[in-house]
């Protein structure tokens, strides 16, 4: 990969992803609406929102909050030029939990009950998705042997032949990253009111707002990483990568709306379950046929 | 060009009311009314909301408790009050320990009778105090450029 | 060279004299002072030379080599005295037997068997190098600390108790004595000698408060280093009759050359097994839990720059011997367990120095993981977090303890704001504890480089258990940490009050942050002329163990966590916003840290971490934890010593 080509990805990166991620946000609503028998909210009411929440008033329980949430968000954007520039993909996972540390020191700088409750919760959460997101790494390394995002995306092979389990065991954490239901336990993408919004309890506005956008651009690294297992040098599986994404897409939405929230035990040992019965049994055989 | 008419999330306060509101606030959420085809959500956070939705009256121990939230809502911020007792303290009134309807502490914006009143009139309300955000934001506005 | 090293393994024990007559606290604690910059420069000094003069591996003997044998002969029947004394005095007589029997069947090789041919007894390389280095400094600047300490300790907190303060600061330089023996020698009679002094002196420094918990614990730590001691005990049985050589590094020669024939494994297992009980890894984790009853000074000691690291030490120096065979694989799964079972259990303790002693454990499974599986860049990635832990660890220890000084507490819960009480305090602690987890420093190159060689680790079961417990263990260490750190980093209501931590106490300190902030910034440097060299004199191959564009994204990632906050600080500064009070349903009674309760009255609201105790409790996970680790070691060596006969 040139310099030039990891540069225009980087830059698509940083442009597109926040206005991909909050249409499929948009449509998320929508779907979501129309699977509850109501109409719903205009597909850009993501993007009202967002524009909104940097118009209101700026109040302050911490003055240390913003700059941290705002270092989140850098960590965030640095991650994902990671990702899509074709750099090594355990480096982005550890820089992904690094940046979500300034998310948790943002929330809890401000001794306020739910925004505590809620962090120590988003923590169970990293706890709980950390493990898989490394997995998801060494199973690329197993099956293409490399590290990189950008060598991995021109292999020959397609990653899901190997990689089955690890999808499954990503597919599952990525319910839990989404905040979507019934996983939303520290903080819930939309509506819902578990812990008044957990993590995000005191952030206002701007800051609001800044945590809205970091995750847009964290899930177009989440989608990034599920093409990962459909792409290949073939350049028509880019077809089977945009499928793949919108199936998942819809999967999480189903799931959202058909399951109630459960508690933190009971999602940490269904996650770390999942991972070790679906990733590492496929890390098992993968090591067999390694020899 | 200020969105927060597109966007207004509401938080609903209880005061001393019978319930009855209650219901219908939450009625307006319901597949049948879908206030969020307005954009509308009811988030649990003053620091989140731009409608104060007050249903019942104020009492002498949830005086402080709405002021306060009220405080810790960011501008533009616009209140509805909600059925009779909110709007003067309906039959309740009288009571020891009423201090009347919701303006008794904070200014309130738009009042909705009713006893209950009906989610036609609560969403009517909302609609009404939407267009309030318009000139509310561009006062905002000039107010941070003359600071 | 000679004299330097003669200087170094000897002066610490004979300096070890003065604090001990000295009575007058000014001028003991000059004289201890001398002592430890003494020790430091001397370090140092043989490390320069050594570079200077090409970093050529040395073998050689010191001056009177013979009477060296002598005292280390007679040595050990002293240690052997001494221990069963204390054992009768305290009524543990059982734990002298093992003294006992493994001390006599040493001295009864020495005195009966035909002597194998004279070697030469001092090896200097780069691991050698490189641990005399973090004894030296890192050692001393504990010695500094602890002076200050223990100043405090028996004058303002513990007034009752009888003051061995001559005792204690003279053990420190016992300790250091041995540790400089341990590194350099290369007979494994003389490493036998020096490995029970440090079991001894650790013993007693454990003990020092002589109250119960004290007594047992440290009785705990002796049985458990003993039991160490008959490992070592066994494999220099082993070198006399079969081997005809007690020399460690020709051991390891015989061990790679006839690396199918089990017998010449079965040295390796035993002493990869002693050093197992000195890196307290499970099921041996106890005693480091129970160092944490001795003054701090004693637990920064054993936990960062000497006791543990003698063990780590020993793996790294045999982990060529045991690439890909059943004792690599023993004590990779070992360490690997280690690693996950510690950092769960170190999610369920509030005790600041508990959650650190768990850590310690929890790092040293990696370092022993990384060690086990012997390969370039395991050892790489194992040098340099023994490097970095020794460092972080040893300045966390004294900020916990100065902090409990200074508040009263060493509870993680009572570190509520401590960044706006004691700012100096939280930011030395907030340093040790970003060094210990967060992304672009030591752990994470380590864990790279770790998990990249676990995949390409041959037997198929051993590379699967240890990716996964190399992921989970990540993601339990992360929990751990980060809502210590939130803690430090939030508000508090308590009123600020005086800071007593001793200016000598920020001293040292205030100079291991600064030498973790050239550590990482130095960290290229260190891997091609330190760690590579390293790894090139074990496996004779020069591979690049982390490609440059990894580096140039830590070192873009390590940049972003220092600068990306500041300028975005900076941003943020001047940003006009309205102060409210955070929401508690309304029912704040004016600020954050009281609500309105039910009677009307205010009530302090208390906020409190996570602590998993039904999951990750002590009581849950300990016992299994040490069943599992003692069926893994007892199966491996079971195999090793079946497979020899």
């Amino acid at each position: 990969m040139t310099v030039q080509t990891r540069i225009i990805f980087a830059i698509c990166y940083i442009i597109l992803a926040p206005f991909v991620i909050g249409l499929l946000d948009g449509f998320d609503r929508k779907v979501s609406a129309r699977m509850q028998g109501r109409k719903g909210p205009s597909v850009l009411q993501p993007f009202y929102d967002l524009k909104k929440l940097f118009e209101k008033e700026f109040l302050t329980a911490n003055k240390a909050q913003l700059f941290m949430v705002k270092s989140y968000l850098c960590f965030i954007l640095l991650s994902g030029v990671l990702f899509f520039a074709g750099f090594d993909l355990l480096m982005v996972v550890f820089s992904l939990s690094t940046a979500a540390m300034f998310l948790v020191l943002a929330s809890t700088s401000t001794h306020s009950p739910y925004s505590s409750q809620g962090t120590h919760r988003e923590l169970v959460q990293m706890m709980a998705c950390e493990p898989m997101e490394l997995l998801v790494a060494v199973g690329f390394y197993l099956a293409m042997g490399t590290f990189k995002v950008s060598e991995i995306a021109v292999n020959s092979k397609l990653g899901v032949m190997y990689l089955p389990g690890f999808l499954v065991g990503f597919i599952f954490i990525l319910t839990i990253k989404f905040r979507k239901s019934p996983f939303d336990i520290s903080t819930s993408h939309h509506a819902h009111q578990e812990v008044i919004k957990g993590v995000t309890a005191e952030m206002v506005g701007k800051e609001y707002a800044y945590v809205t956008l970091a995750e847009w651009y964290e899930n177009a690294i989440l989608y990034g990483i599920i093409g990962l297992f459909f792409i290949n040098s073939n350049p028509l599986s880019i077809i089977g990568v945009v499928v793949a994404i919108l199936c998942v897409w819809f999967l999480e939405i189903l799931i959202d709306n058909t399951s109630a929230r459960v508690k933190w035990q009971l999602m940490l040992k269904l996650a770390w379950g999942v991972t070790i019965v679906a990733a590492g049994m496929n890390l098992f055989l993968l090591e067999m046929i390694k020899g | 060009m200020s969105t927060i008419h597109k966007s207004p999330w509401l938080l609903h306060y209880d005061g001393s009311s019978c319930n009855g509101c209650d219901i219908e606030v939450l009625a307006c959420t319901t597949p049948v009314y879908d206030v969020e085809r307005f954009g509308v959500i009811n988030t649990g956070n003053p620091m989140h909301a731009d409608i104060f939705l007050i249903t019942g009256g104020i009492n002498s121990q949830n005086a402080s408790v709405v002021k306060q939230i009220y405080d810790q809502m960011p501008e533009p911020k616009v209140v509805i009050a909600v059925g009779t007792c909110a709007c003067t303290g309906g039959i309740f009134k009288e009571c020891y320990n009423i201090l009347g309807g919701a303006d008794t502490v904070i200014p309130v914006d738009i009042y909705v009778p009713g006893c209950a009143a009906r989610p036609e009139s609560i969403i009517d309300g909302v609609v009404k105090g939407i267009g309030l955000f318009k000139e509310k934001a561009a006062a905002l506005e000039a107010k941070q450029k003359a600071q | 060279m000679e004299m330097l090293v003669t200087a170094l393994i000897c002066l610490p024990f004979l300096w070890a004299i003065l604090p001990a007559v000295l009575k007058v606290t000014k001028v003991r604690s000059f004289f201890v002072y001398l002592g430890c910059a003494i020790v430091m420069a001397l370090s140092v000094t043989t490390a320069v030379l050594w570079f200077a003069q090409g970093s050529q591996t040395l073998d050689f003997n010191l001056p009177f080599n013979g009477v060296f044998d002598e005292i280390v002969l007679f040595g050990d029947l002293f240690l052997m005295c001494l221990i069963t004394y204390l054992c009768f005095k305290w009524k543990k007589a059982i734990i002298s037997l093992l003294a006992i029997v493994q001390t006599l069947f040493v001295a009864g090789l020495e005195f009966f068997a035909t002597a194998p041919e004279e070697t030469l007894t001092i090896h200097i390389d780069y691991l050698t190098i490189i641990m005399i280095l973090i004894i030296g400094v890192v050692g001393s600047l504990i010695g500094i600390y602890a002076v200050g300490y223990m100043h405090g300790y028996h004058i303002h907190h513990h007034k009752e108790l009888p003051d061995h303060r001559s005792f204690f600061l003279a053990m420190i330089f016992v300790f250091f004595g041995a540790m400089f023996g341990l590194v350099t020698a290369q007979s494994l009679i003389w490493i036998y000698f020096f490995w029970e002094i440090t079991s001894v002196t650790s013993f007693l420094l454990i003990g020092y408060t002589h109250s119960q918990e004290a007594i047992d614990n440290s009785f705990k730590a002796l049985w458990m280093n003993l039991l160490g001691g008959c490992g070592i005990a066994v494999a220099i049985g082993i070198g006399y009759l079969s081997l005809n050589t007690v020399n460690l590094y020709k051991i390891i020669d015989l061990a790679i050359a006839h690396h199918t024939n089990m017998l010449y494994l079965i040295p390796i297992a035993f002493l990869a097994f002693a050093a197992l009980t000195k890196s307290a890894q499970f099921p041996f984790s106890g005693w480091l839990l129970g160092a944490m009853v001795a003054p701090t000074p004693s637990s920064a000691l054993l936990h960062s720059a000497t006791m543990v690291k003698a063990g780590v030490y020993m793996l790294i120096r045999i982990s060529t011997a045991m690439a890909d065979n059943y004792v690599g694989n023993m004590v990779a799964l070992v360490g690997g367990f280690t690693f996950l079972a510690a950092s769960c259990l170190a999610i369920s303790v509030s005790d600041g120095k508990k959650v650190l002693a768990y850590s310690t454990i929890s790092n040293l499974g990696l370092i022993v993981a990384c060690a086990g599986a012997g390969y370039e860049e395991t050892i790489w990635a194992a040098v340099f977090l023994v490097i970095f832990h020794a460092v972080t660890k040893s300045m966390l220890f004294q900020c916990v303890g100065a902090i409990e000084n200074t508040t009263g507490s060493r509870d993680v819960e009572d570190m509520q704001g401590l960044i706006s009480l004691f700012p100096k305090l939280a930011c030395v602690l907030m340093i040790g504890i970003a060094g210990m987890f967060l992304a672009p420093f030591g752990m994470l190159i380590s864990k790279w480089a770790a998990l990249k060689s676990f995949i390409d680790e041959k037997s198929v079961l051993v590379s699967t258990l240890m990716v996964l417990f190399v992921c989970f263990g990540s993601a339990t260490t992360m929990f751990y940490w980060t809502k210590w750190m939130s803690k430090i980093l939030g508000q508090s209501g308590k009123e600020k009050s005086r800071d007593l931590t001793k200016n000598n106490e920020y001293v040292s300190m205030f100079f291991h942050a600064a030498m973790m902030v050239l550590l990482i910034l130095g960290f290229p440097w260190l891997s091609n002329n330190v760690l590579k060299p390293l790894t090139y004199d074990m496996f004779s191959t020069v591979k690049q163990v982390i490609s440059y564009e990894n580096i140039t994204i830590m070192i873009v990632l390590l940049v972003g966590v220092f600068v990306i906050p500041f300028i975005n600080y900076l941003f943020s500064k001047n940003q006009k916003g309205k102060q409210v009070i955070t929401y508690m349903g309304g029912a704040n009674a004016g600020d954050n840290f009281n609500f309105v309760s039910a009677t009307g009255d205010p009530k302090q609201m208390h906020i409190s971490n996570f602590y998993m105790e039904d999951i990750m409790g002590e009581k849950k996970l300990f016992t299994p934890s040490l069943i599992i680790s003692t069926v893994i070691i007892v199966v491996y060596l079971i195999m090793v010593v079946g497979g020899a006969f």
